[in-house]
């Protein structure tokens, strides 16, 4: 039998039951637009997360105090730890492949200008701050290029800040007190907005020295370091690991590479892509109960059909593909109407919460389609074979 | 040529054996004309299915074309079937869906011949049994007589050796049974091997070779 004969067999097969056909389509169809818009939230989930990290660079490494274990908690007590040090920061400049590094504390604190006050996060950072984690300043500088040990009294404002305590009137030069000290601010960040939840706007950032001691705290929070992207990422650990070692004693930091969390996010991330394609696939396995059983509808209705097809000539494995033919076309219509379907209400969704990130990769499209392929088969086996095995005679017979 | 030596039929139906062919014994020649009668329940469907390979017999010797058919496989059976022979049933046997040129062509499709061939012929057997004007009827838009001409129209789509016919004029009025068994006997004039059951003396009394079955057993045959 020739391949387009076949395919316009079973299309008339399918045509002569439409309201049937439509609604076991249906079935699958459901099932697929589950399968492809759940998956589309996850796949978006997983590149919003991806993305938000990425903005800062993948060639970044943090040092945090500390040694965690595979166990995730800290080895001894919490005294036992050396403090992760500004001359540790230093130092680290000097481990091969290194571009910069950046000692971090973070904290709270108000900030004071004409009567104005506001409670911002504080930064204590250094020069690096902004090649590091690659921000932008909108107007003046950075924190100048000096020890950050003995650094001036100079703030950068976040945008949010320096709109909220200076307006429209230039915040450049202003003498603002912070944490009760004074100030002179120096330069303006860009708008950056929320980054997984922090406002990188209501900030302000001053030398992390004079953070250390405003806070009271002997230790950094964290050393951000950069490297040259082509350097193996393993050689720079290494490096970094021996410096700090060398100053230490011994491991009690923690190097946590860019690159191996989003690769941690990433397995989570498709996990749970994977759980809701789970999901989405019952609906999948439901419509194809319903193949299965329209099928074996149609093999009791059409069983004198099948005898006066076998006493014509056709072979057991000739009815056995023609009816795995209708059940996987009927599967392959309603997955294609599926897909539409999922990409209707992605659409919908999409003008509806602008927030909810939906990203469809054209492969999620095709693995759905094929997937409903072979569930048409799946279910589509069992009543092709009792076609197949039917007795000519007999089912000419029936009558 | 057909051959059949010692064919024995039974069915088993509960606990009881039903002997539906005893001891059958027939040689058909090429381009005969033959008439299976007696009465009902007597073997004549059976007899016919065995001629037509749907049914294989518990014992005997089948040969056709002096080839031994007996223990074909299945897939072997279904080819011959499809080179070999033609069938027309009582009730027609139409595809429902299908229009009389999709019935007609329908052993041609499964055999997988070309669209263009499959056209020729179609455009030949349409003319030849009346059929041009319904060629796009779907059989429950055809009369009786109608359905049992696209019916032999695809038994002769795949040039059969033998045309089997069983009970053809059964479902018919007299004057279309009449029609119908025209046209077989003219497709018969034409040079093919013709076997028709029937329980109408009138009818089983035109061919040329009159064979009587009873319980099981040839009882007559006559040229
Ligand atoms: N599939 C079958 N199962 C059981 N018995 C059958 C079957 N087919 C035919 N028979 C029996 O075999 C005998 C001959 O049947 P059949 O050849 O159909 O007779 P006819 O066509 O001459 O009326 C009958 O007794 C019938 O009941
Ligand atoms: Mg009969």
């Amino acid at each position: 039998m020739r391949a387009g004969d076949f395919l316009g067999f079973t299309l008339l097969s399918l045509g002569s039951h439409r309201l049937r056909t439509f609604l076991t389509a249906l079935g699958i169809a459901v099932g697929i637009a589950a399968v492809i818009l759940l998956t589309s939230i996850g796949e978006g989930l997983h590149r919003f997360v991806i993305d938000e990290f990425t903005q800062f660079g993948t060639n970044l490494i943090g040092i945090a105090p500390g040694k965690t274990t595979t166990r995730g908690g800290s080895i001894g007590a919490i005294n036992t730890v050396r403090p992760l040090s500004i001359e540790d920061a230093l130092a680290l400049r000097r481990a091969p492949h290194v571009l910069a590094t950046d000692p971090l504390i973070q904290g709270n604190g108000d900030v004071e200008h004409g009567g104005r006050t506001r409670r911002v996060t504080l930064y204590g950072v250094s020069h690096a701050f902004v090649e590091t984690l690659r921000m932008t300043v909108a107007a003046g500088d950075f924190l100048p290029d000096e020890d950050p040990r003995t650094a001036r009294a100079f703030v950068v404002l976040g945008a949010k800040v320096a709109r909220e305590l200076f307006g429209e009137t230039p915040a450049l030069g202003a003498r603002i007190r912070v944490g009760g000290e004074r100030y002179r601010v120096i330069g303006v960040m860009a708008p950056k907005g929320q980054v997984l939840g922090f406002d990188l706007d209501d900030t302000v950032y001053i030398p992390v020295g004079r953070a250390m001691e405003m806070f009271n705290r002997e230790s950094l929070m964290e050393i951000h370091v950069t490297y040259e992207p082509t350097a193996p990422l393993a050689e720079v650990e290494a490096g970094l690991r021996r410096v700090l070692v060398e100053r230490h004693g011994r491991e009690d930091f923690t190097i946590t590479p860019q690159q191996k969390m989003l690769e941690v996010f990433g397995t989570i991330l498709d996990a749970i892509t994977f759980a809701v394609a789970a999901i989405g696939g019952i609906s999948l396995l439901v419509g194809g109960v319903g193949i299965l059983t329209i099928l074996t509808i149609a093999v009791a209705e059409r069983t004198s059909e099948i005898g006066l097809l076998r006493a014509v000539g056709a072979t057991r494995r000739r009815i056995l593909l023609l009816f795995l033919g209708e059940a996987a076309v009927l599967a392959a219509l309603g997955g294609i109407a599926g897909l539409g379907l999922g990409w209707a209400i992605a659409q919908v969704l999409r003008a509806a919460l602008p927030a909810l990130p939906i990203h469809t990769p054209w492969t999620y499209a095709v693995v759905a389609e094929c997937s409903a392929v072979v569930v048409g088969l799946l279910a589509g086996v069992l009543p092709a074979r009792r076609a197949a095995l039917l007795d000519p005679l007999e089912a000419l017979r029936s009558e | 040529m057909i051959r059949l030596t010692d064919i024995e039929r039974v069915f088993t139906v509960g606990d009881e054996q039903v002997h539906a062919l005893r001891g059958v014994n027939l040689v058909i020649g090429p381009g005969e004309y033959l008439s299976i009668m007696g009465p009902s329940g007597s073997g004549k469907s059976s007899l016919l299915n065995v001629l037509g390979l749907l049914d294989r017999p518990n014992a005997g010797r089948y040969e056709l074309e002096g080839r031994d058919v007996t223990g074909l496989s299945d897939d072997e059976l279904a080819r011959v079937r499809r080179e070999r022979i033609g069938f027309v049933f009582q009730f027609f046997h139409l595809v429902p869906r299908l229009t009389a040129e999709g019935n007609i062509e329908l052993p041609m499709v499964l055999a997988g011949i070309e669209p263009a061939e499959r056209r020729r012929r179609l455009d030949r057997l349409l003319a030849e049994y009346g059929l041009e004007s319904r060629a796009r009827h779907r059989p429950d838009q055809l009369s009786g007589g109608q359905c049992q001409r696209v019916a032999i129209a695809r038994a002769m789509s795949m040039n059969p050796s033998v045309i089997l016919a069983d009970e053809p004029t059964g479902n018919l009025d007299r004057s279309t049974g009449q029609e119908v068994i025209a046209l077989l006997e003219a497709l018969h004039a034409g040079g093919g091997t013709l076997v028709m059951v029937t329980h109408d003396a009138e009818i089983g009394g035109r061919a040329k070779r009159r064979i009587r079955i009873v319980d099981g057993r040839i009882v007559g045959d006559e040229r």
